[in-house]
């Protein structure tokens, strides 16, 4: 039985990297039906098996060993190795469900691309690497997936090579990530200087042995190595994860095809960092100072990245910003010790989430590549399955209640609420506007979108007509749980202890226990209900409805406040218009910055130091002194001799002295 | 009595003449054998009073052999300056500059 579950995990990642593989090199021979045909197939078979083992680890069964050891050095072993619990399961389910959907819109969507076989092959590779990054038993292995998910997203942001936009944007993204992943690497390094192994399990097991041991970062300031690697870690996850300050690289990563916006920029790959937070649970718990900096950078995000969510035209850019602040509310549940609840909020944004960037790509296809809503308004009439859909999708991400959004969002807000670490208070704060402005930018999507008079032009109008099946499928697959996981899915896997074996939680930090004693001894449906009719009472839920209603008066009753109130607040839309001109910080400080010390290396280092004195100055200094040598050279006779005679007594002095 | 350092110290002034001899000398390639000879001519001054200081007579062999050669190479000497103004048609040492290159 053992062995028959290991060829499964095997083959979950495998079957997608074959059919990667297959459409990435025999692309032109199997044509776009076989590439299409065997990718899905392949993400199909990794889905229906991720089931499998979703279910076989609900029934208790986990995995933690090696597959195959790929190098030996110096006694340290480089493996390939599966770790199968409860939070790989989830990670799994989620992965295949959502690649598999984008699969089937892309076919849709991509209809008509040039490179269609080699996105096919690109997205089932992205699968494969994110699978790898799950499944990982050990901390190497986690990294390459990681930096494979991160190779993958650049190639795909750039899949229209020909834009220089899009060229931008993936160096961008390239870049951005490269920061976080030095820190990443650093805390793996370190984490193996003070285990002495990159096995998770076997990390954690020792991880009470070091609690007291710090390190000199700088001369005389003494760190607990604890804080320093999960900070390093965490470093590495705001890269991934997009949080602020290294969260430039997502809005601009927009300039890829829609199906890859949901598949790796709102529903998989950016939640990798969060996964990690949670898989290092117990390394994280033993730093205050570590959750606390998690805690506060992950509301800096969710709040802020919402406030630029307000003032975007471009449709996919509202959805990007909406994932931002949304990846800040995990990370704000990571750090107030809900992992569980963050990990649930991952799940259902990733649903609702790839749900409303398939809606926007249907948008987009019907508009013919434009994007943005100033210049749409009526589509309700035209589209209507993807209308229904993308209400859906929207009202689970304003977290209106029984959508899945509000159970995931709600759990985390309570988390903060319940914590007790430094920041949680202000934490608390900006998550809780934070929901009362997700409200708002969602539906001023949806309305400036759907509703209203139509805005296109004429020839654009005539044109307009719903999306073909294989991309309202996908919608409509993924707004049934986008309507129901909240529900179904709070009570088995945040209240129980359905996470005890993945994620641990000190009993002084565990604030999900203390959310759970209110439905304690109740039954399934009793727990849910009691939690919407608590939720209801709250302020999250009436912020998220004063939201809409804004949103509403905004949009559609009086379409002529927002004018106004830019007007009357206009430094602060200049800011929001600007990105708090962190871009432009990046572009001067950084990118301005590397190029100036560039020119003053080129300069100083290249031109005058290097070519000037070492290459050129060692030419001058020989031309100089044969110069100074040549008369010697007189070509007379005698003048040979006599310099024989004195090299002679020089010698013979030589000889007697040392002698 | 003449002591052994009298005659080393004639040597030692007759080598420091032809040095010289060879050194200043920028006229004529004849003077520059000479010197040549007067030099070989101080070290067989060292070679006889040191051989007569010590008592062995392989010293004054030797001054025999330098001698010969000595001949032998004013010979020679003499030959390749005839050859020498033949072909330039001078002896003057400063014109015969061509090993500057």
């Amino acid at each position: 039985m053992m062995d028959d579950m290991k060829l499964v995990y095997l083959a979950i990642p495998l079957v997608c990297l074959f059919a990667a593989l297959v459409a990435g090199v025999f692309g032109r021979q199997i044509g776009r039906v076989g590439a299409h045909s065997i990718t899905v197939a392949g993400v199909a078979i990794a889905f229906v098996l991720s089931l499998y083992v979703y279910l076989d680890v609900l029934a208790g069964n986990t995995f933690n060993g090696t597959v195959y050891v790929w190098g030996i050095s110096d006694n340290f072993p480089f493996e390939v190795g599966f770790l199968i619990d409860s939070l790989t399961a989830t990670m799994m389910v989620i992965v295949t469900f959502v690649s598999l959907m984008v699969h089937i819109y892309t076919i849709g969507y991509m209809h008509d691309d040039p490179g269609y076989q080699r996105f096919f092959s690109y997205i089932s590779l992205f699968t494969f690497a994110m699978l790898m990054l799950v499944m990982s038993n050990n901390f190497l292995q986690l990294f390459f997936g990681w930096e494979l998910v991160g190779l993958v997203s650049y190639l795909l942001i750039g899949f229209w090579y020909t834009r220089d936009t899009a060229i931008y944007a993936n160096m961008k993204a390239f870049l951005v990530n490269r920061v976080g992943d030095l820190g990443f690497l650093i805390g793996i390094a370190a984490i193996y200087a003070t285990f002495g192994t990159l096995d998770y399990n076997a990390v954690f097991a020792s991880v009470p042995e070091v609690l007291g041991q710090t390190i000199e970062i700088l001369p005389g300031s003494e760190w607990s190595i604890i804080s320093f690697i999960c900070i390093m870690l965490f470093i590495g996850a705001m890269g991934k994860s997009a949080q602020v300050p290294l969260h430039v690289w997502l809005p601009d990563s927009m300039e890829g095809p829609t199906p890859i916006s949901a598949l790796i920029h709102a529903a998989t790959m950016v939640t990798a960092g969060i996964f990690m937070v949670a898989r290092t649970s117990p390394l994280f718990e033993f730093s205050e100072t570590a959750l606390s900096l998690v805690m506060i950078i992950g509301a800096i995000t969710a709040f802020f990245m919402a406030l630029l969510g307000l003032v975007q035209n471009d449709i996919k850019r509202v959805v990007a910003y909406s994932t931002l602040s949304q990846l800040g509310y995990m990370t704000v549940g990571l750090g107030a010790s809900g992992y569980a609840a963050s990990i649930f909020h991952l799940g259902t944004h990733a649903f609702f989430k790839a749900l409303l960037f398939l809606a926007a790509g249907s948008v987009i296809i019907a508009m013919h590549h434009e994007q943005d809503m100033r210049k749409m308004g009526g589509l309700r009439k035209f589209l209507p399955w993807t209308y229904i859909t993308a209400v859906i999708g929207s009202l689970a991400l304003a977290g209106i209640p029984p959508f899945s959004g509000f159970f995931s969002k709600d759990l985390i807000i309570e988390s903060v609420h319940h914590s007790e670490l430094f920041g949680s208070g202000f934490a608390y704060a900006a998550v809780l506007s934070g929901v009362g402005l997700t409200a708002f930018y969602s539906f001023r999507l949806v309305f400036m979108t759907f509703h209203g008079r139509p805005r296109m032009d004429q020839h654009t109008l005539q044109h307009l007509k719903e999306s073909p099946t294989v991309v309202i499928l996908p919608l409509i697959l993924l707004a049934i749980p986008s309507m129901f996981a909240g529900a179904l899915f709070m009570n088995p896997m945040v209240f129980s202890d359905f996470f005890s074996g993945a994620i641990f939680v000190l009993p002084q930090h565990d604030v999900i226990g203390a959310i759970a004693e209110d439905y304690q001894g109740k039954s399934g449906m009793a727990v849910v209900f009691g939690f919407m009719l608590h939720g209801i009472l709250q302020p999250p839920f009436w912020l998220a409805a004063g939201g809409v209603v804004l949103a509403w008066l905004f949009y559609i009753r009086m379409p002529e406040l927002p004018g106004k109130l830019v007007a009357s607040v206009k430094p602060l839309y200049t800011l929001l218009m600007n990105k708090y001109y962190i871009d432009d910080f990046n572009q001067k400080f950084f990118a301005d910055g590397t190029v100036a010390v560039g020119r003053l290396m080129s300069k100083y280092g290249d031109t005058i130091f290097i070519d000037g004195w070492l290459v050129n100055g060692t030419a001058k200094a020989v031309g100089y002194f044969s110069r100074v040598l040549k008369p010697l050279q007189s070509g007379l006779v005698n003048h040979f001799a006599f310099a024989m005679i004195i090299g002679l007594l020089v010698l013979m002095t030589w000889f007697i002295k040392v002698n | 009595m003449i002591a052994l350092s009298d005659y080393l110290i004639l040597g030692a002034i007759l080598f420091a003449i032809s040095v010289a001899g060879i050194y200043l000398n920028r006229k004529n390639v004849i003077i520059l054998l000479m010197s040549i000879e007067l030099m070989l001519l101080a070290v067989n001054l060292n070679f006889i009073a040191f051989s007569h200081y010590l008592n062995d007579l392989a010293g004054q062999v030797f001054v025999f052999f330098i001698l010969t050669v000595a001949a032998a190479e004013s010979a020679i000497g003499l030959a390749i300056i005839i050859v020498l103004f033949r072909r330039r048609h001078t002896i003057n040492i400063e014109d015969l500059d061509t090993l500057k290159g």
